[in-house]
């Protein structure tokens, strides 16, 4: 597969006259077509600050940026608009715009001053609608739509810009999650159908995970590039989300929180309730140790503690306070 | 039609028909002069005022994507109202045969207003976000209210009272004269509005994203101060600063036309700045004692303005 973009010994950060911001030195990314790659990491650690770069919105401290092989620096920028299309975090609200009127303005690189779009253009913009499934709400005002629908008009617009490669920054930041999953997963589908190639920044690890064909995991040190599974297998993660207050469960893709346990039990029976008894135990403050002064039985339906029945975990958590 | 019952409405009424004899060029001749010389160029004003300001208000809305901007807020009025009260109130140090013709006061706003909007272009180029313009833009228009106000204090009466006047309004002080180069600046500026229309419609998106679809930013922005700079300052040298007109119209020629497509927008903007500006000289000379054009866009623009705030919860 070709390459769409790379970078090479590229640095980025701020500079304000003669101060240099580094924030991340000689990185050396490749993305092929049809590619849809996730950047994580945690926040600050320059993850906006690489999307902006690759978008051109900031010039890099040294290194090259090429797209197509083609310096991003010395590409003009109305060609760039043909090369990379941008779904950012700046909140549009434009008054008395409909859905259509936003994608159409994805059309604007291509059509002379008086902004005439061809059928073409105009069947590129129907079709960037329909993609998102917002056919229904073509005609609907901006200031009408809920925030997973306006996000969806806004990678419309990236779509209808028809160019080989889209970034976007942060698009389910703000979502619920049937509305983040229906996202990642619609991108995901773009990627593959249309050969387009995707970079979205991030910080929704368990999507990503589910959802990147690769991952640009970003540390202090560097960016780690791979596919998920051998970040996770490799122990990157561990390594990248390392805290206190909480751990990465490489046996679930999640992350659990560190509780400080100075308590003990210990608990047996049934499979399907144990996971959900063990999480309340864990919030609780309590350590699970083969033989604890106090045992939990798991039945079908209740808990035990010293043969008496307790219905609830509400009920269990109490009579543990007493015992323990 | 507004424009004809702009004609024929003032301290002398003139007919329908006497109108069309003038036109056809055997009336009565009092009339002839009322209406060629003054009704005519003040209509002719009337509609450029409204549309040039409604316009330059457009585009400031729109370059800061804020709704209450306006075309004076990046100091333009504020500097002409300071190059008009160094003439009136400090005449001392202007050559004394400026004083004496109208192109003293029109002069001195042209300077004044130029070297304000010189000042802020100058400063956009260095300026990455367009909030902090607006913020320049203001402080320019504060420093040279203040020194107003430091002149006025120095100043008589007589020349105060001068001051205060221009600062009305007046859509009769063009002559076909000042109209010879009133309306070249006016059409120019809204030529490049136009021209700029599909720039303005990415900038609604915010700069980042018009950077994305291939619009230089910064260059924008120095076309469409710009133009604002020609539209407002042009207006503001002629007739002095009017207000509310430029932040209230867009937002009418918005709700009437239901669209934020700068293809539309800006000759709905012009129609409905035109208009209106008709409708508040007519006002004007309701009364016997005809009141200052100031006043009665004022008493028309607050209100719509609170409509706008009141809409928006």
């Amino acid at each position: 597969m070709s390459l769409i973009l790379n970078t090479q010994n590229l640095s980025i950060g701020y500079s304000k006259k003669m101060n240099k911001t580094i924030v991340q030195a000689t990185l050396n990314l490749e993305l092929k077509a049809g590619e849809m790659v996730c950047l994580i990491g945690q926040n600050g650690c320059g993850k906006s600050t690489l999307l902006r770069t690759l978008a051109g919105l900031q010039k890099a401290l040294s290194g090259k940026v090429l797209v197509q092989n083609k310096e991003l620096s010395r590409i003009k920028i109305h060609e760039k608009a043909k090369l990379l299309a941008l779904v950012l975090t700046d909140r549009v609200d434009i008054d008395s715009a409909t859905v259509a009127d936003i994608v159409r303005m994805g059309r604007q690189p291509y059509c002379n001053w008086w902004g005439n779009l061809s059928e073409a253009d105009t069947k590129m913009v129907t079709d960037a609608i329909a993609m998102v499934h917002l056919e229904h709400k073509a005609e609907c005002y901006l200031n009408e739509l809920s925030d997973g629908e306006r996000q969806r008009v806004m990678i419309a617009k990236a779509l209808a810009q028809d160019t080989p490669l889209i970034l976007l920054d942060e698009p389910t930041a703000h979502l619920d999650l049937p509305n983040r999953v229906e996202i990642m997963l619609l991108l995901h589908k773009l990627a593959h159908q249309t050969g387009k190639s995707v970079i979205i920044s991030t910080h929704e690890l368990d999507i990503a995970l589910q959802a990147a064909d690769r991952i640009w995991l970003m540390t202090s040190a560097g960016v780690e590039s791979g596919v998920p599974e051998d970040l996770v297998l490799q122990g990157h993660f561990h390594d990248a989300f390392q805290s206190k207050a909480y751990y990465f469960n490489s046996a679930n893709g999640n992350f659990s929180m560190n509780y400080p346990m100075t308590k003990q039990v210990w608990v047996e029976g049934d499979k399907t309730r144990m996971y959900w008894t063990l999480r309340a135990l864990a919030r609780a403050g309590y350590m699970v140790v083969q033989g604890a002064d106090v045992t939990v039985e798991i039945s079908s339906d209740s808990w035990f503690v010293d043969k008496k029945e307790l219905k609830t975990v509400e009920e269990l958590l109490l009579m543990l306070e007493k015992r323990v | 039609m507004l424009f004809v019952t702009d004609l024929a409405w003032g301290s002398i009424s003139i007919s329908f028909a006497e109108i069309m004899a003038v036109f056809q060029g055997n009336g009565d001749a009092i009339n002839q002069e009322v209406l060629l010389n003054f009704r005519l160029p003040k209509a002719i004003t009337a509609v450029l005022t409204g549309a040039a300001l409604s316009v330059a208000g457009l585009m400031m809305q729109t370059l800061f994507r804020n709704a209450l901007a306006e075309p004076y807020i990046l100091g333009v009025s504020a500097g002409a109202s300071l190059g008009v009260a160094l003439v009136t109130m400090a005449s001392g140090f202007v050559p004394a045969f400026l004083i004496n013709t109208g192109w003293a006061t029109i002069l001195a706003a042209i300077i004044g207003g130029a070297v304000v909007l010189l000042l802020v272009l100058g400063v956009s180029f260095r300026i990455q976000s367009a909030v902090s313009l607006l913020i320049v833009g203001i402080m320019f228009g504060t420093i040279a209210g203040a020194v107003v106000n430091v002149l006025q204090n120095f100043s008589d009466p007589d020349s105060i009272k001068l001051f205060v006047m221009w600062t009305f309004g007046s859509l009769s002080a063009v002559t076909w004269t000042y109209m010879q180069v009133l309306l070249p600046v006016i059409l120019v500026g809204l030529l490049i509005a136009m021209l700029l229309h599909k720039r303005l419609d990415v900038l609604l998106l915010g700069e980042n994203y018009a950077r994305g679809l291939g619009i230089s930013v910064i260059q924008t922005r120095f076309i469409i101060i710009l133009a604002t700079g020609l539209l407002a300052g042009g207006i503001t040298a002629f007739t002095g600063p009017i207000a509310f007109v430029g932040v209230a119209i867009p937002h009418i020629a918005r709700g009437l036309f239901k669209t934020s497509v700068h293809r539309v927008l800006i000759p709905a903007t012009m129609l409905c700045g035109a208009t209106l500006l008709l409708a508040c000289d007519i006002i004007s000379q309701l009364p016997t004692y005809t009141l200052p054009i100031n006043t009665i866009s004022s008493l028309f623009g607050a209100p719509i303005i609170l409509w706008i705030i009141l809409r928006k919860k």
